[in-house]
């Protein structure tokens, strides 16, 4: 134990945070630094997107344990989901993804313009995702594939009743048992892609907000926190949908 | 030093609560409802919790009453079930988990380490709306006429047989979860980023050490069940079938995922409990916390243990027999830390200078009932013996052990502890010791019987049961009354001594922790400088040494 000489009586030294000196406007004041306040702040973002992976994780559990069960009625179901527009929305995010980063940069370089532009490009991408996807919500509801809601084995008891998806996999029919086991696949399918399209609602939100501010200078005086942690949230969210479309997509499909 | 009391008071004629403090800075209320300071959110939190605790305490006494005679005569008999419900309900998620973190630790911990403020105020504030919509929700669901699942939304009950208010009641949890998430979140980066210069990882006080680990398990558990809840939700609204054995789903999967996160939230009920206890047991023997390194850790450990144990509440679920082995070991691998932590404290009480001042009284009751509390979870944990006491008043009696006689024992002794640093003033000594002893008394009368009615095949959750399991439930019951009496009395004189408690000046228990060296109550920043820390949490050497050098200061 050293000599206890200045104990708790506190820095007297310049450095402290005391008297005059100055710190940015954006600085709270409860922080010592501004290194400090950026450090803490990611810190938080990259926490909470842990619980996000905790949130999804008991979705993707869920999906692998009935995928496990009842593989055949995963694969039939997976074969009305529409691989177009699956992957056009995939375009679609990564490059939300990119405009996301530019702005970043922009922030971080102080370039107002480039900034709200990029923004406002992320926000175009993320409701054309939105859009996409309720084209694709519209598409099970007219087949009756909402769980809950009237829904129909038919495509799948009788595959050639849909011959749209039977000229392309020539499915062969499912047994009752099994085909009803398909609701449960878009029972998930609704719950994966409407809890990652719920955060891309409020990720949307966010970037009106971040555009406002962003119009008004806000960002691109040096505080760049806000719109590296929303970039953040941005990415996850995009990393979200990379898992999601190829476990509900792609990997049943055999051509 | 042989006096039997170590409280030091000021000069009672002249001394005066400091003028400027978080509470005079500004009025109004909305200075409160928007305050950033986390003192205020704290108080803010203990006024909600302690509204909820009695609405939580009045439906366990309709439950006791009900349980006085065989017959199911006060209330009919599913008029029971929703009652039972509300009362686990608000006690755990209302209640329980956020006791300890949300009030105490939300005001202590950036005092312990020496900081301004939590890593995120606004957080802060929002965790606590969070916390009043899930707790106005519930008001709803009790006024619009309940829910009877029990506090474990059991499916497929929860989602397919019941008619009541399941929808509310889950989304009140879900939007309580997420107070309970960013508290931990601000625990977890507050006490990773905000320490003041000098203070270690391992000068951090136990309390600091036992809210991290806490936090680590609202972070990663309380999104499961985040996601447990939309799902039922789901279920019972669109018929998804995850849980619908009808449609090829399984109900067993939703107890995987509720216990996944319910039962690391016993760590996060129990664990800031036992930070308290460590800095009680340390400032009443005037000793070190014998082994803080085994203490500290053995939080860390608890938190990591509890993440792998949450079968054993499915042992009667029809799960795989080699699983429930696995499960039972990694069950009583947990008791070690536990252990570790009673041992130390008695270790610490050994050859320490112990004064019997309230929240001593309330931690010796601690250590005690949460003993009997943790012991009796390792039968639970045995498979065999499990399959005969779970479902019986066994499960009743070892939960309220754990969690009545542990948690809320150790929040007692917080709030009494800290009252003098929250208010400035002191509480009534005398009527605060019969208080721990009345509930200390009414404790083991309303929930020991119930070990033996356990035993005897009572099962819980019903409202009527067969005539020869009388006796021990009237005396239960009659152990209630006093109970309630013995919470009843601390909210009356913790009231009265907000305005004619005794002035308690900065450090009336000559604590060491660097709460104690600053003004009660505090300033809005805490601290007019940031601190600078150089000796380690309970020296108590230190203390003396600082006092000497005020004395020649003020002698010269």
């Amino acid at each position: 134990m050293s000599d206890s000489t200045v104990a708790v009586s506190g820095a007297q030294a310049e450095g402290a945070h005391s008297g005059h000196h100055e710190h940015p406007p954006y600085q709270r004041h409860h922080f010592e630094t501004i290194e400090q306040q950026m450090d803490a702040t990611s810190f938080a973002m990259w926490l909470f997107l842990l619980t996000e992976i905790m949130f999804f994780g008991g979705l993707f559990t869920a999906y692998l344990i009935y995928r496990n069960w009842y593989y055949p009625a995963f694969v039939a179901g997976s074969h009305q989901l529409n691989i177009f527009w699956g992957t056009a929305n995939t375009a679609v995010l990564i490059t939300s993804s990119f405009t996301m980063a530019m702005g970043v940069w922009c922030a971080q370089t102080r370039r107002k313009g480039g900034l709200v532009l990029s923004l406002c490009l992320t926000l175009l991408l993320g409701l054309v995702f939105l859009g996409i996807k309720s084209i694709e919500y519209s598409e099970k509801i007219e087949k009756h594939h909402v769980p809950g809601f009237h829904y129909s084995l038919r495509s799948f008891t009788d595959p050639a009743s849909d011959p749209e998806i039977y000229d392309q996999y020539h499915d062969k029919p499912l047994a009752l048992d099994m085909a009803r086991h398909t609701e449960m696949y878009f029972g998930l399918y609704f719950a994966m892609t409407g809890m990652h399209a719920l955060h891309m609602i409020i990720g949307c939100a966010i970037l009106g907000y971040l555009i406002f501010r962003a119009q008004a200078g806000d960002y691109t005086t040096g505080h760049v926190t806000f719109v590296e942690n929303f970039g953040l949230y941005w990415h996850f969210v995009d990393i979200i949908w990379i898992f999601l479309f190829p476990l509900l997509y792609l990997i049943s499909r055999h051509g | 030093m042989s006096s039997s009391t170590i409280v030091s008071l000021p000069d009672q004629s002249t001394a005066r609560i400091p003028k400027v403090n978080f509470i005079t800075k500004e009025n109004g209320l909305l200075s409160w409802l928007l305050t950033g300071d986390h003192k205020r959110i704290a108080m803010l939190y203990l006024a909600s919790i302690t509204f909820f605790f009695a609405i939580g305490g009045a439906l366990a006494g309709l439950i006791r009453l009900e349980l006085l005679t065989p017959q199911s005569d006060l209330m009919a008999t599913d008029t029971y079930n929703k009652v039972f419900t509300m009362h686990g309900v608000v006690m755990i998620f209302l209640f329980l988990v956020p006791s300890v973190p949300a009030t105490l630790g939300n005001f202590l911990i950036p005092l312990m380490i020496g900081a301004k403020d939590l890593a995120l105020p606004k957080i802060n504030l929002l965790s606590w709306y969070l916390y009043v919509a899930g707790g106005i929700l519930v008001l709803y669901t009790m006024a619009a006429g309940g829910v009877d699942t029990g506090w474990t939304f059991t499916t497929p009950l929860s989602t397919h047989y019941l008619n009541t208010n399941v929808l509310s009641t889950g989304i009140a949890i879900f939007i309580a979860g997420f107070s309970s998430i960013f508290t931990g979140l601000n625990f977890i980066v507050t006490i990773h980023k905000m320490r003041a210069p000098g203070m270690t990882w391992f000068r951090l006080p136990l309390f600091v050490w036992s809210h991290y680990a806490a936090s680590i398990l609202m972070v990663l558990g309380t999104p499961v069940l985040a996601i447990a809840l939309v799902l039922v939700i789901l279920e019972r609204t669109m018929g998804i079938g995850v849980f619908d054995a009808a449609k090829g789903g399984d109900p067993i999967l939703f107890q995987h995922l509720f216990w996944f996160y319910s039962h690391p939230a016993v760590y996060i009920m129990i664990l800031p409990g036992m930070g308290v206890i460590s800095e009680v047991i340390s400032t009443f023997s005037r000793k070190r916390v014998f082994g803080y390194t085994a203490v500290a850790f053995s939080s860390v450990a608890i938190a990591v243990f509890g993440f792998f144990v949450w079968e054993h509440h499915m042992f009667i679920m029809g799960v795989s027999s080699y699983s429930t082995l696995v499960f039972s070991l990694l069950t009583m691998l947990v008791a070690v830390p536990s252990a570790i932590k009673i041992f130390n404290w008695s270790f610490t009480l050994y050859k320490g200078s112990i004064t019997f001042e309230t929240p001593m009284l309330y931690a010796f009751g601690f250590m005690g009932l949460f003993t009997i509390g943790g012991l009796t979870g390792v039968f639970l944990g045995t498979t065999g013996t499990d399959i005969h006491l779970t479902e019986t008043y066994f499960i009743v009696a070892h939960f309220h052990f754990v969690m009545v006689g542990g948690m809320l024992m150790a929040f007692l002794s917080g709030i009494h502890f800290w009252w003098p640093k929250m208010t400035g003033r002191m509480y009534p000594e005398k009527i605060s010791q019969l208080a721990a002893l009345i509930t200390f008394i009414g404790f083991n009368f309303t929930f020991f019987p119930q070990f033996i009615l356990g035993t005897l095949g009572m099962p819980r959750r019903y409202a009527a049961y067969p005539a020869e399991f009388q006796v021990l439930n009237v005396f239960s019951t009659a152990g209630a009354t006093i109970l309630g009496v013995g919470y009843l009395l601390p909210i009356l004189y913790l009231t009265w001594s907000l305005r004619y408690g005794e002035i308690a000046g900065s450090n009336p228990w000559q604590a060491t922790g660097l709460e104690w060296q600053i003004q009660s109550p505090p300033l809005t920043e805490n601290f007019p400088e940031i601190p600078i820390v150089d000796h380690d949490a309970y020296d108590y050497d230190w203390l003396e040494r600082k006092h000497e050098r005020e004395r020649e200061v003020t002698s010269v």
